[in-house]
């Protein structure tokens, strides 16, 4: 077998059109984009794609599990203050703030009138801590959230209203205690990464390519983990959350490790953020960016890694070109993309893609190689649904996110909340 | 305690209290409305604020009119009515071109009606400027009365928890006592059967709708006495008024009573004792925490499944 046949046979790559998508993708992560713009710009997509971070997460968790969590801020911000606060306790040495009444502290404490440096802050003068702080905390505190949350069976968009109001309060949190985490401004003014200046070009562009790469790391290992059993049981769950359970497994254990993942990746996109953009505010942690991030994914196509990728670029190079010549259109243009997205386009640009570029294309062929489960009510086909392990793209699960949502049909709307309920009883 | 005596912390109570009161009422409104949309029919109705906003510049456009023609004094009453009219207006027609055909999903409702706040956050300031805008009070709602010389509660506190009171039970009456109460219940607790006996499910869903954001254009009309109104007004409330009617539970107008209630008293206090964002932290953590514990509500009505 050629290399090209493995690839193609690899679940993990999801057949020929899953190695094209991905190589498109690395050719215009590594190569297009940085030789066609300038640095600027650049960094600027840089910084869309630590957005493409959450994006991704919430792939696996809105669109492969069916949980909307409007809450991925938190976790963003989590990674990114994480390594604002390493980068800013290096920025706040003793020499470069002797003018300080207490040297050596971050110049928002020595405004709040802090005289020592705060118990919490301590360990992040150590790198080390730092990553492992930017992997772990926001994956605790998604534990945590999940495991309150899932336990108790609740779900859907009770989910959804409570991890909003934490994202909510974490944002007040971090606004209110200005002399622990620089208020509404937030840290600014971070210089060096161990004595190595982040803000120069050289180091923009590196940054700029890890943050590439850890991207490519996160859709690797989600691809991986979708096309694992673990996957399908992911899939099964949403469309028949009861069936599942009632075939012995337990539910809330994969839905909080969904949860949890998907929270670790936006922490490392925040910390990716924090260190790209030089700063990190308490606008990128409270309810707006994280239903933003939402709608990136949900443009991109709920259910297509790398549609989500897309789906973050284009929109947020729509926010940057729209604010920069019509600020006042931009609301506008977010508004209707959110209505026209849901409506028209539930399976976003990936939906799109499959029914048009499949049809005419190169393509046309992906239909038969690729097994695609089925998502079905009836019994037997959804046995099938969780016991088999085949081969899956995430292109081909679109089509079936497409079907769920028509499946879903016979629910009335009420019945989700009496179900929480019932369960609870 | 913190530096204060017995009395004046009496005092504080009652004056915190009663500030507290006028945001109870406020949230009461908002909360009612979303609990008929949400407990109702399931549907997260995110632009319920920008209702609120629609009632609250209504308001200060009569009130403006009011101030040409000289009848300041009492278009207080058609404010209301208007406020009312037109939410219901704007809520009847979204429902119709948008909210029905996402019924069978929720978590997309969602997303929709967050990007129907934010094109109506943006009509708003492109019609009325970014510029928080407030209507004039009738001269007899600008005092306030005194029950003993360190308390001090305002007026127009007074007129909306009337204001208050009378929608409560109107919408009480609405839903437990009418024909077309008795239609809606019918239809959450079993939509087909409910079609089945001739009921149009529909119009039901659409006038459910209409009403609840009806009811957030009074709480909008009663927000103006308390506060300026901007674009962005209703969103300072959204997050509290789900909070409310989740805490609540769901369908349960006691519920939502007790829950803006303490929402809005225990954010009034603590916003004095500490700083006013730990007020509103402190708050919504117990709640959360709460409702981690016990997510079905206070007041959920009991059902069997």
């Amino acid at each position: 077998m050629t290399l090209w046949e493995k690839m193609k046979a690899s679940p993990l790559m999801g057949g020929k059109e899953g190695v094209i998508g991905l190589a498109v993708l690395a050719a215009v992560i590594f190569v297009v984009l940085p030789l066609g713009v300038d640095i600027f710009r650049l960094n600027l997509i840089g910084k869309y794609l630590t957005y493409a971070f959450v994006a991704v997460g919430l792939v696996m968790l809105w669109g492969h599990g069916g949980i909307l969590s409007l809450g991925q801020g938190i976790f963003f911000g989590l990674g990114g203050y994480a390594m604002a606060m390493f980068l800013k306790l290096e920025a706040s040495d003793p020499l470069s703030t002797k003018i300080q009444s207490t040297p050596g502290i971050p110049d928002f404490m020595d405004w709040n009138q802090l005289t020592a440096l705060p118990w919490f802050w301590e360990p992040f003068k150590s790198l080390p801590f730092t990553i492992f702080a930017v992997l772990t905390i926001p994956a605790l505190f998604a534990y945590i959230i999940g495991y309150a949350m899932f336990k108790r069976r609740v779900g859907g968009v009770y989910f959804s209203i409570i991890t909003q109001a934490i994202a909510l309060i974490l944002s007040i949190l971090i606004v209110g205690q200005q002399g622990y985490t620089g208020g509404v401004n937030g840290m600014t003014d971070l210089r060096t990464m161990l004595g190595w200046d982040i803000r120069t070009d050289s180091a923009k562009y590196i940054l700029y390519f890890v943050n590439g790469l850890l991207l490519f790391g996160a859709i690797f290992l989600s691809k991986y983990i979708m096309s694992s059993k673990f996957g399908m049981l992911l899939l099964a769950m949403r469309d028949k959350e009861e069936r599942v359970r009632f075939s012995g497994y337990d539910v809330s254990n994969f839905k909080i490790f969904i949860f949890c993942l998907a929270a670790m990746m936006s922490a490392v996109g925040g910390a990716m953020f924090t260190l790209q953009v030089g700063f990190m505010s308490p606008s990128f942690v409270g309810i707006v960016p994280s239903i933003e991030m939402v709608i990136f994914c949900a443009v991109g196509g709920r259910a297509s890694l790398i549609g989500a990728v897309y789906g973050t670029l284009l929109v947020n190079y729509g926010k940057t070109v729209f604010s920069e010549t019509y600020p006042e259109m931009w609301l506008f243009l977010m508004g209707g993309l959110f209505i026209s997205v849901v409506m028209f386009f539930p399976s976003g640009l990936a939906g799109i893609w499959d029914k048009y570029a499949t049809k005419y294309g190169w393509f046309k062929d992906k239909a038969e190689p690729v097994k695609k489960p089925e998502v079905s009510t009836s019994e037997g086909e959804a046995q099938a649904v969780l016991t088999e392990t085949a081969p899956e793209t995430s292109m081909a699960t679109d089509s079936a996110a497409k079907k769920a949502t028509r499946k879903k049909a016979d629910t009335t709307p009420a019945i989700d909340s009496n179900k929480m309920r019932g369960a609870e009883a | 305690m913190f530096g204060y005596s017995m009395a004046d912390i009496g005092n504080i109570v009652v004056m915190q209290g009663f500030s507290g009161l006028s945001m109870f009422t406020v949230l009461l409104l908002m909360a009612l409305g979303l609990a008929i949309i949400f407990g109702q029919m399931g549907v997260i109705n995110m632009a319920h604020g920008e209702f609120m906003t629609i009632g609250a510049y209504t308001t200060v456009l009569i009130s403006k009119v009011a101030a040409n023609y000289g009848f300041t004094d009492y278009y207080f009453v058609f404010a209301i009515a208007i406020a009312f009219v037109l939410a219901f207006a704007v809520g009847y027609f979204i429902e119709f071109i948008m909210i029905r055909h996402l019924y069978k999903r929720p978590l997309d409702t969602l997303l929709a009606t967050w990007g129907l706040s934010l094109v109506m956050q943006q009509i708003f300031r492109s019609s009325f400027g970014a510029k928080e805008v407030s209507a004039e009070l009738p001269e007899w709602m600008l005092g306030s009365f005194n029950p003993t010389p360190d308390i001090d509660i305002p007026i127009n506190g007074v007129f909306v928890m009337v204001l208050a009171a009378l929608v409560t039970f109107g919408v009480y009456m609405f839903m437990f006592k009418s024909r077309w109460g008795l239609r809606v219940r019918a239809t959450v607790q079993n939509r087909t059967m409910a079609g089945a006996v001739g009921i149009n499910t529909a119009k039901v869903d659409r006038v459910t709708f209409a009403l609840g954001c009806g009811i957030a254009g009074i709480a909008g009309a009663a927000f103006t006495t308390i506060a300026s109104t901007g674009p962005t007004t209703g969103t300072l409330y959204i997050v509290d008024s789900f909070m409310v009617v989740v805490f609540g539970g769901a369908a349960s107008i006691v519920g939502t009573i007790a829950s803006a209630f303490g929402i809005a008293q225990a954010q009034s206090v603590l916003q004095f004792f500490m700083t006013s964002s730990m007020g509103k932290v402190s708050t919504l953590l117990v709640i959360v925490t709460i409702l981690m514990m016990k997510p079905e509500g206070l007041f959920a009505s009991k059902l069997r499944k």
